[in-house]
């Protein structure tokens, strides 16, 4: 689903991430985990296309994208949330939802003078969607309330919700536990969990080792802009290098 | 009475040719964020085209095509438009501040040009005899100002319809999310600087034709209508109205032009003739005290953003009570 080879991005000089490879099953959900300024989000950027690497290539589904704008991905089957929520503040949630749809005849100006019949139906059906998916996420109640409203854990579920309305392949989540309550944040797992039963690949950037230990099969482990290593999660969690790298100063 | 009523009309096209601008700034900044602060610029290059390419043949500039108003009126907002364009190719990828700085600086280069470029546009001197709409009945102001009241009304009705359609479809909903996130909206397939490319050189061409209504209405310009303080204006009225609000654009432009008039009335009965020329400054602090008042006691404006924008979603709000 996703190949990553040899992936390199300097920042001045500094390499925060430097010769990253790895590949994402389908149907698979990965951690991606690490000590901060392991180069974990600066990855997930670069696979995003919000950075362009400075060598390697990354691979969706097979059709290289490190060269496309962070808007073409999501036609490539790639969607991601933020590490910190980026809710469009004062619109609805459902709007916020809305936006997310593919392929809108009615984002160009010209339907909307001449051929409005045919975007009104696209956006009843949209709307129809989107209501389906805000009620999956728990938002069904506050769908008509402004996205700054939200709690933190809500906007969490909103990008979730946002992001499955594009009908992606791939979700990458940047930390989708930081900040969320308990009782949100079963929710939160319970639903990426469906998701993927519906065969939806995830890639998860996360901290808490509750939510990585339920849910991925898999852990690639980074460290100062390098992968450490790859296995299940109990296994990386007893892996020497591991310890160190989370507890030791940098590794030799 | 009849002159009062002669004074409304006359009162209300320069109100609405205002409210017009609004419009196209509420497209940049109301609806996607667009910090343009050269507002003067666009509506000057919508006046001068439709002048020099309306006016009769004149001996001592380029220019005087003798076009129809209509044709003038479409001409101003091509050319507007495409500078717009141009200027947000090159600009658009700054972040807002730099936006900012450089629309000003474009606006006042505009302005320069209007003033010194004699050859084409009459330099300080400015253009006269530009035709004016239903100038038969200029014998009769009343019927002169009412028949450009209801020009300039259905020309305003028809915009508004136009923009409220746009802002209200997929498309709005776009321009609205990059406003909001633009990074946001790049991942979920957006191209932002398509869209604010758009948005831009639209909201240009509006402001070009209304520079073109107000130099037909008016019958003649000059370089100095055209300075920043124009721009200032703009802004206040749609801070004022209700930015991100067709109808708020609209209102604010009317009241802050109310607002100017009377002022401009106060300064000319209150203050004696030796001190007018000064006291004239008092308008723009009027405008601005009346700015702060409505950021302290409104700050969405007399009527803001509306909370669901989005035609169809607003449309079953009756059904969704009840699920």
């Amino acid at each position: 689903m996703l190949e990553v080879q040899s992936v390199s991005k300097s920042f001045d000089g500094f390499r925060a991430v430097d010769d990253v490879s790895f590949s994402v099953a389908r149907g698979s959900i990965v951690g991606l985990i690490g000590p901060n300024g392991a180069g974990k989000t600066t990855t997930f950027n670069l696979i995003a296309g919000t950075l362009t690497p400075s060598a390697g290539s990354v691979r969706i589904d097979g059709r290289a994208v490190e060269h496309e704008p962070a808007h073409r991905r999501i036609a490539a089957g790639l969607a991601r949330t933020f590490q910190i929520p980026k809710p469009f503040g004062e619109m609805s949630v459902l709007e916020n939802v809305l936006v997310a749809a593919q392929d809108q005849a009615g984002e160009r100006i010209a339907p909307n003078l001449f051929a409005r019949g045919a975007v009104r139906r696209r956006e009843k059906a949209n709307i129809e969607r989107a209501r389906d998916i805000v009620a999956f996420v728990d938002l069904g109640k506050v769908e008509r309330l402004p996205a700054k409203s939200l709690s933190g854990g809500q906007r969490k579920l909103l990008e979730l919700a946002r992001v499955l309305m594009a009908k992606p392949k791939l979700i990458l989540l940047d930390e989708p536990a930081a900040g969320v309550n308990p009782a949100l944040l079963e929710t939160i797992m319970e639903r990426i969990e469906t998701i993927n039963a519906d065969g939806v690949t995830f890639l998860i950037i996360e901290h808490n080792m509750d939510l990585v230990g339920r849910l991925c099969g898999e852990v690639i482990v980074m460290a100062e802009g390098r992968v450490l290593g790859r296995g299940a999660p109990s296994e990386m969690a007893r892996d020497p290098r591991v310890i160190e790298a989370y507890l030791g100063g940098a590794p030799a | 009475m009849i002159d009062l009523v002669g004074y409304g009309a006359f009162f209300l096209v320069n109100a609405l040719i205002f409210g017009v601008i609004c419009l196209g700034l509420n497209l940049q900044w109301g609806q996607t964020g667009l910090f343009n602060v050269g507002v003067a610029g666009f509506v000057a290059i919508g006046a001068y085209a439709s002048a020099i390419l309306t006016t009769p043949e004149t001996a001592d500039r380029i220019g005087g095509f003798d076009w129809p108003i209509l044709a003038g009126w479409l001409a101003a907002m091509l050319l507007a438009g495409g500078a717009a364009a141009l200027i947000g190719l090159a600009t658009l990828r700054l972040r807002a501040d730099y936006l900012a700085m450089t629309t000003f600086g474009i606006a006042v280069t505009i302005q320069v040009v209007a003033l010194n470029a004699t050859g084409l546009t009459g330099g300080p001197f400015g253009i006269a005899f530009i035709p004016r709409p239903f100038a038969g009945l200029a014998e009769t102001p009343i019927a002169f100002n009412a028949a450009n009241l209801a020009l300039t009304g259905a020309v305003t009705l028809g915009l508004f319809l136009l923009l409220e359609m746009l802002t209200r479809s997929p498309f709005g909903r776009v321009l609205r999310a990059i406003r909001e996130d633009e990074a946001a909206a790049a991942s979920l397939g957006k191209s932002v600087n398509f869209y604010r490319l758009q948005a831009f050189a639209l909201g240009g061409a509006i402001m070009g034709l209304a520079g073109a209504m107000q130099a037909h209405f008016i019958g003649f310009i000059a370089p100095d209508n055209y300075l920043s303080i124009l721009t200032f204006q703009a802004w206040a009225m749609l801070i004022v109205g209700g930015s991100g609000n067709n109808r708020g654009a609209l209102i604010g432009a009317v009241v802050v032009w109310a607002l100017w008039s009377l002022s401009s009335l106060a300064v000319g009965s209150f203050v004696a003739p030796a001190f007018q020329a000064r006291a004239a400054a008092l308008q723009i602090v009027a405008i601005g005290v009346a700015l702060a008042a409505i950021l302290i006691i409104r700050p969405r404006g007399l009527i803001g953003e509306r909370a669901i924008v989005s035609r169809d979603v607003e449309a079953m709000a009756g059904e969704a009570g009840t699920d």
